[in-house]
């Protein structure tokens, strides 16, 4: 039961930290091209943009770094055994990852409180190195979940790893893939609320100037990230099929190794009878995803030993949520930058409008569903082959206290970002005049 | 000089840092929550000025100080993670709350009554956390932490709540709150904001003295491998006269309203004291199962991480410094807003 708890919290703790982080990764993109806008035309509205932002930066900022500080500390206080062993396997990337975020630290704080005090164009730089080291952070820290789930850097033996080699274990197989479909991820996610929230103002307020601006500077990006990650996630999948099969299995819900199999799509794994229920099924379409051959063979879960097995429902429910949302997000991009083209004009019909309001939250979704089909598919192995979650739980008692602690607080803390977000946006209705406590607080 | 040493001084000065910055951050918030007198709201008003740009930056020394750990010294990190879980759990929280408390309060300005339950959240767990802090390092050094193999096998609680443990959570306290006070005599120009702080900081600086008498006292059973450490080698032993020095320093600038060298030899005294910690302990990592070498990673790893450090403090020192410049209100200036 404590492993179940100390699981849940860990799960809990980085689903909450993912999306924060994720905005502290692209929300100061966004407000460096605002920036950079505000500076070509002149335009007060996109500096007043990139100022929000920065202010939404600063509160995600905050929140992403005080439940990454819960997530370096619970690395030890659930998995002692995981950290006491191959800590120093992986602690190179966690050493890297440190290091680009205390970067980023130091620019936010120079350029959220030194608009005034120092030039522009450094002003600019300190926007720009936000933006650098908090891709950075994320590129380090993805490399540590690349290495738990296809290890390497060292000997495995009975009495724990030899021949350590920190810089291998760094860049363990497939660290592009991971990488680049983990920062995409960010981008898109942090794009697509950005979009989803000026489309529903705009809904509400047709041709509201601000907005419309706000819309223009989100939706480059989301449609970028959204039409890239669908390749960059093709190859992630192309991998993962020839180093984790069973992961790709699981996803998959293929429960016989066959050749020519066929790509479910939708559907429930019946774990009972070892079949998949209710999903519509292309025939010889996994066998062409993932070896680019239709008669190619493909593992099922009869290859491997049942205990072993994730838990495959999860794991492929959440794959499919992951490859749906992630292709109406890029079906929208597509319609989107169809009419871009023939208007050349950001588009703002109200069907328009809808699919960015409706898609907004899909990012996060994707990323949220994409980093559980990761951290499920890999399951029971906290590092994959090496070392199984439940030899690596702590020892101390009542897990259950601490859970339901962190589940409270986070709770409470993400219904405050949230009542924070949609007063920063407030301020910036039609018709709003600033309250006079606002006007004190800018910096 | 060894890999493992040159980690292990990595991993002090990183405490060192920790305490001279976010300590003083922590203390900030101690003075938020006593705040009083007729210019109740400037001194929280100061604080949070003095606070601003820089508490995110000062809070990541001890995620540096946590990953050296971890990566250096993996086997005592995760025996320490098992020990001190509650303590670090709650020290957690209290860091949880408190940067975001701050955060909200900023950003949140909408009247005073949300101002002030964001302010007394921020404050509270400001003297939680380093009281926390504090026991977990009395635990530390007390040697009541006892490990076997890889299993702890002296409890979750009675390493941390000892008379000896509580003795140096309360002298971590005093010492932050000493160290935001005297840094805050030098961040106005306001000479009765200077006054308030410089009572608050003498105050504060008698505290430090009773708590570090107490924590000596009670070294000598709560701790005795420190006590010898602390009494016994030479070079301990300059290390306690300088801080000596530095805190009788402290005191007669404050004493003479000297307040920017003042706060020098208050940096001073607290980082001599972390040091002097190391020091006393050295080589153990966690009395008496870890010692530095017994614990450390493999080469390979040491070697990469030196590497790291070395890259990473290249590009952080200056931008820090820069950032210091940025905002550090020069002695001659006047205070903005």
């Amino acid at each position: 039961m404590d492993l179940l708890y100390a699981r849940a919290q860990m799960g809990l703790s980085l689903a909450f930290h993912i999306v924060f982080a994720a905005a502290g990764i692209a929300l100061p993109l966004l407000m460096v091209l605002s920036d950079l806008k505000a500076r070509r035309t002149g335009d007060a509205d996109y500096a007043v943009l990139s100022r929000k932002l920065a202010k939404g930066t600063a509160i995600l900022f905050a929140v992403g770094a005080v439940s990454g500080t819960v997530l370096s500390f619970e690395l030890g206080l659930l998995w002692p055994a995981f950290m006491g062993t191959y800590g120093e396997v992986i602690g190179l990337p966690f050493a890297l990852e440190g290091t680009a975020f205390f970067t980023e630290a130091v620019f936010l704080g120079i350029y959220l409180y030194g608009r005034e005090r120092i030039p522009a164009g450094l002003h600019l730089f300190s926007g720009v190195m936000v933006a650098l080291s908090g891709a950075a952070s994320a590129f380090f820290v993805t490399l540590v979940n690349v290495f738990m789930n296809d290890p390497s850097g060292f000997t495995l033996t009975a009495g724990g790893p030899v021949n350590v080699d920190p810089v291998a274990a760094m860049f363990s197989p497939g660290w592009r893939h991971q990488t680049a479909h983990t920062l995409l991820a960010c981008y898109q996610a942090s794009a697509f609320a950005m979009a989803g929230i000026h489309a529903f103002v705009l809904l509400r307020h047709p041709g509201a100037a601000f907005h419309r601006k706000a819309l223009s500077i989100a939706l480059p990006l989301a449609c970028l990230s959204a039409l890239l990650q669908p390749l960059v996630g093709h190859q992630s999948a192309e991998h993962v099929a020839r180093a984790q099969p069973l992961k790709l299995a699981a996803a998959e819900g293929l429960f016989q190794t066959q050749r020519g199999a066929g790509l479910s799509i939708g559907g429930l794994p019946d774990m009972e009878t070892g079949t998949m229920r209710y999903a519509l099924e292309i025939p010889k379409g996994l066998s062409l995803m993932a070896f680019m051959d239709p008669n190619a063979e493909v593992k099922g879960l009869d290859a491997f030993p049942r205990d072993e097995w994730p838990p495959v429902p999860k794991v492929h429910v959440a794959f499919q949520v992951m490859v749906g949302t992630g292709g109406a997000m890029a079906l929208l991009a597509v319609v989107t930058l169809f009419l871009r083209w023939r208007r050349k004009a950001w588009p703002e019909d109200r069907r328009v409008l809808w699919g960015w309001l409706l898609c907004g939250p899909l990012g996060v979704v994707a990323m949220e569903a994409g980093w559980l089909v990761t951290e499920w598919g890999r399951q029971p192995w906290i590092i994959r082959g090496v070392m199984r979650t439940g030899e690596a739980v702590t020892p101390v008692p009542n897990l259950a206290v601490p859970f339901w602690t962190f589940t409270l607080v986070y709770l409470f803390l993400g219904a405050m970002v949230v009542f924070l977000m949609v007063r920063q946006v407030a301020g910036t209705l039609p018709g709003h005049e600033p309250p006079a406590g606002e006007v004190a607080h800018e910096h | 000089m060894s890999t493992e040493l040159w980690l292990g001084g990595a991993l002090v000065a990183a405490f060192v840092l920790y305490a001279l910055f976010g300590g003083a951050d922590f203390g900030g918030g101690v003075w938020d929550l006593l705040a009083s007198g007729p210019r109740k709201t400037e001194q929280r008003a100061l604080i949070a000025k003095a606070l601003g740009p820089v508490w995110e930056v000062n809070h990541v020394w001890l995620i540096i100080g946590v990953v050296i750990l971890f990566s250096a010294f993996p086997r005592a990190f995760a025996a320490l993670s098992v020990a001190l879980h509650v303590p670090l759990t709650l020290l957690l929280l209290g860091i949880v709350f408190r940067g975001t408390a701050f955060t909200f309060r900023t950003y949140d300005a909408r009247g005073d009554a949300v101002q002030r339950r964001w302010g007394l959240v921020f404050s509270v767990a400001s003297v939680l956390s380093p009281a926390l802090l504090g026991m977990c390092v009395g635990a530390v050094v007390s040697g009541d932490i006892r490990v076997q193999g890889l299993a702890v096998v002296s409890g979750f609680f009675s390493a941390w709540l000892s008379p000896f443990a509580l003795a140096v959570g309360a002298l971590a306290l005093c010492l932050f709150a000493f160290l935001a006070a005297v840094y805050l005599t030098a961040e106005t120009r306001e000479l009765g904001l200077q006054e308030d702080f410089r009572k608050r900081a003498l105050g504060a600086g008698v505290a430090v003295f009773l708590a570090a008498l107490g924590v000596l006292v009670l070294a000598r059973e709560g701790a005795p491998r420190v006590w010898e450490g602390l009494t016994g080698s030479p070079f301990a032993l300059v290390l306690h006269a300088a801080t000596a020095v530095a805190a009788v320093l402290a005191f007669g600038l404050l004493l003479a309203r000297r307040f920017w060298p003042a706060r020098v030899a208050a940096a001073a005294q607290v980082g001599l004291i972390v040091a002097g910690w190391a020091a006393s302990q050295y080589p153990y990592l966690v009395v008496p199962d870890f010692t530095l070498q017994g614990s450390a990673a493999s080469v390979a790893t040491q070697r990469a991480l030196l590497v790291a450090l070395a890259v990473g403090a290249a590009l952080i020192i200056p931008s820090l410094l820069f950032l210091l410049r940025v905002f550090q209100t020069a002695p001659g200036e006047a205070t903005r807003r």
